[in-house]
């Protein structure tokens, strides 16, 4: 603030001398203009004509200030009564103060600018130029130069206090607004101006953060809350299990018995726990570090090969196609662990159709296609099989952790399998969705490919899985 | 085998001397980081279980500590942390193996049975015998009482792990993360299928059976009767 007076200061007080200076100038050349004319006049004419043109010029209004005195120092013409002091005797030119002849008494003094000019013949002659005007002119400059500043200053200092107390203002929105949200409520946001300004940049980000926050929030209760719920019936089931073998009177061999089924209940818990957890650490953005480019192709043909024997086991074939040339940045563990878990489950299900669904059309039932291929910036891993599929109103929630649909409810399984899935795809930039296969489910895991390598992508087709099959 | 236990948590740690004692192994503990890095440099160990996270001294530091003093003794790292990333950290720090807990005991006996006794890198045989099964490493050739078996690359590493295991329970887990490089655990057991068919092409045919199941606890590779 105080800069930007002083800076306003010097500009004023700079033009105010500029324009002094050549106003002063300006009468300095007049007189210097006057006095070669009238010393042409006296060559011409000699002192006669000299006291005459004085005393014309004197006479008119606005005139210059004219005194002719003599050798004696008495006035011979001209419109002033008297040498001014300051210029007595004096060989240059300066200001002075006088009053115009035949006004004394009234006017003021008034100030002037003047050079004596020595004639020959003991004559001077006096020329000058009143300058009250431009004496005003630049008091009047002054002051207004004077009042500028104050003027400036005090809207510098005014608009400095409401722009400091409007910043002041926004941040202790967002102070208040942390406070209400360390108090508890996640809900609340910063209220964004509009303006689309440097406040409402931070403060969008703010909420995007604050969105996460909730979110993560939220996820994390709503795992807590379904450990309660869902976590209850499995730790009843052991409990009755240790229980009953406890009361059996059959004795050692019961107790074996039952441990061994309380061992493999609690074996199951502790899977459903991991899965939690890890999901848990997925969705909180964990397990950066072992993230780098790996082979989608590789992944599923690594996948296909693990459950090739289960697969064929049950009756079922499994197809795959895959694009070669493609690359994620991913960790090749968890792609492994989803997509693992997509073939785990068309499996599951399949086997439950082909056991249950009518006799014929056994060599479509029994298929499970895997393929990859590349989607504009996507990679794609989609996982087909024949089963029962699941309704489009329920594809979001198959989604969601423990959900496990009633048609399903007698399979084996956490119902954690396609959550952890949407939580590997998230924790990639990518996505999960689920579509119909007619008949039948088609699990799409869609993942952003890694822009340099993915550029041809041939598609081989690998006929059903003799590649790594026996035969 | 001798077995330094060192773990904070009595409960789990006299539960272990105790199992490890029943199974025929000496097991010593110490529930402190600094105790557990000054019996370990005793040398006398064949195998050393270390949790992660020990008062004093924790076991990650133990572990580097010991070799950078170039102690080679097998380390098993137990923990409760057992994420992708937590793994790679315990592995880099000098350890041999990872279990995550909870774990089953039987699966911890046969990751440092594994660890024990396994072979220094350079005395590695280049062929495997096991009754009349016979496994060349190099030529990747397998044969049972001379007839030669054709097995899938998969099939031939599992049977590699296995053999280099004669003897020894291998469990699933072990199986699916030194031949597959899986560390998590597939729904389905894919892996005794895998075996299944292992067994299929080694035993099919054979009066004596070599591949067997350990109940409770995985399978094992070994020459002569039960």
């Amino acid at each position: 603030m105080g800069a930007f007076v002083v800076a306003a200061a010097l500009i004023v007080g700079f033009i105010a001398w500029r324009a002094n200076d050549l106003l002063t100038n300006k009468v300095v050349e007049t007189l210097e203009a006057e006095v070669i004319g009238l010393r042409e006049q006296f060559q011409a004419g000699g002192a006669e004509r000299l006291a005459a043109i004085v005393a014309q010029r004197s006479s008119q209004p606005g005139s210059s200030l004219y005194l002719l005195v003599d050798a004696a120092g008495r006035k011979v013409a001209g419109n002033l009564d008297r040498a001014p002091p300051g210029l007595e005797g004096s060989r240059q030119g300066g200001v002075f103060n006088y009053v115009r002849a035949g006004e004394e008494g009234h006017g003021a003094a008034r100030h002037a600018v003047g050079v004596p000019l020595p004639v020959p013949g003991g004559l001077v002659l006096i020329v000058g130029r009143d300058i009250e005007d431009l004496h005003r002119f630049a008091g009047a400059m002054g002051q207004l130069g004077l009042w500028s500043i104050v003027l400036l200053g005090a809207v510098g200092i005014g608009a400095g206090l409401a722009i400091s107390r409007s910043v002041l203002r926004r941040i202790e929105v967002v102070t208040e607004t942390s406070r209400k949200i360390m108090a508890g409520d996640l809900s609340k946001r910063i209220p964004l101006h509009g303006s689309g300004d440097e406040f409402d940049r931070l403060s969008e980000s703010l909420n995007a953060m604050l969105g996460r926050i909730e979110e993560l929030m939220a996820a994390l209760r709503e795992v807590s809350d379904n450990i309660a719920h869902d976590l209850k019936t499995p730790l009843t089931r052991l409990r009755s299990r240790a229980e009953a073998a406890l009361r059996n009177p059959d004795g050692p061999a019961s107790y074996r018995d039952g441990l061994t089924k309380t061992i493999e209940e609690a074996d199951e818990l502790i899977k459903t726990f991991n899965s939690l957890l890890l999901i848990a650490r997925l969705e909180a953005g964990a397990v950066a570090e072992s993230i780098g480019p790996v082979d989608p192709a590789l992944i599923i043909g690594d996948v296909a090969e693990l459950y090739e024997p289960v697969a064929e086991e049950a009756g079922l074939r499994l197809e795959i196609s895959v694009a070669k040339g493609l690359t994620l940045e991913a960790n090749r563990e968890l792609i492994s662990q989803a997509v693992a878990n997509l073939v785990d489950n068309a499996i599951k299900y399949s086997v439950d159709e082909t056991m249950q669904g009518p006799a014929g059309d056994g060599a479509s039932r029994g298929r499970i296609a895997i393929s990859l291929a590349r989607a504009g910036k996507a990679i794609e891993i989609a996982v087909a099989d024949r089963g029962p599929g699941v309704a489009p109103q329920d594809r979001e929630r198959a989604l969601a952790r423990f959900v496990r649909l009633e048609k399903s409810r007698s399979q084996p399984g956490s119902g954690l399998g396609l959550s952890l899935v949407a939580a590997v795809a998230r924790l990639h930039g990518g996505s999960i969705r689920l579509e119909d296969n007619r008949p039948g489910l088609r699990a799409v895991l869609s993942l952003p490919a890694s822009g340099a390598h993915a550029a041809s992508a041939a598609r081989a087709t690998l006929s059903d899985a003799s590649n790594w099959g026996q035969r | 085998m001798r077995v330094l236990v060192i773990e904070d948590d009595r409960e789990t740690a006299q539960f272990l001397q105790r199992s490890l004692r029943e199974s025929g192994h000496a097991a010593d503990l110490a529930g402190d980081g600094d105790h557990g890095l000054v019996l370990a440099r005793d040398g006398r160990y064949d195998v050393l279980i270390v949790d992660r996270m020990l008062p004093r001294r924790d076991g990650l530091s133990v572990v580097q500590a010991l070799r950078a003093e170039g102690a080679r003794t097998p380390v098993l790292i137990l923990s409760a942390l057992g994420e992708v990333d937590d793994r790679v950290k315990g592995l880099r720090a000098g350890g041999d193996d990872y279990l995550t807990k909870p774990y089953a005991y039987t699966e911890l006996l046969a990751r440092i049975e594994a660890l024990a006794r396994r072979p220094a890198p350079e005395e590695q045989a280049t062929r495997y015998i096991v009754g009349d099964l016979s496994l060349d490493r190099l030529s990747h050739k397998v044969t049972r009482a001379g007839e030669p078996i054709l097995l899938q690359p998969r099939e031939f590493r599992l049977l590699e792990y296995l053999m280099k295991h004669t003897g020894q329970v291998v469990t699933r887990t072990m199986l699916l993360e030194n031949v597959w490089d899986y560390h998590f655990d597939p729904q389905t057991n894919v892996i005794d299928v895998h075996i299944s068919r292992l067994r299929g092409k080694i035993d099919k045919g054979f009066a004596k059976q070599l591949l067997h199941t350990v109940r409770g606890a995985g399978y094992m590779i070994r020459d002569g009767a039960d």
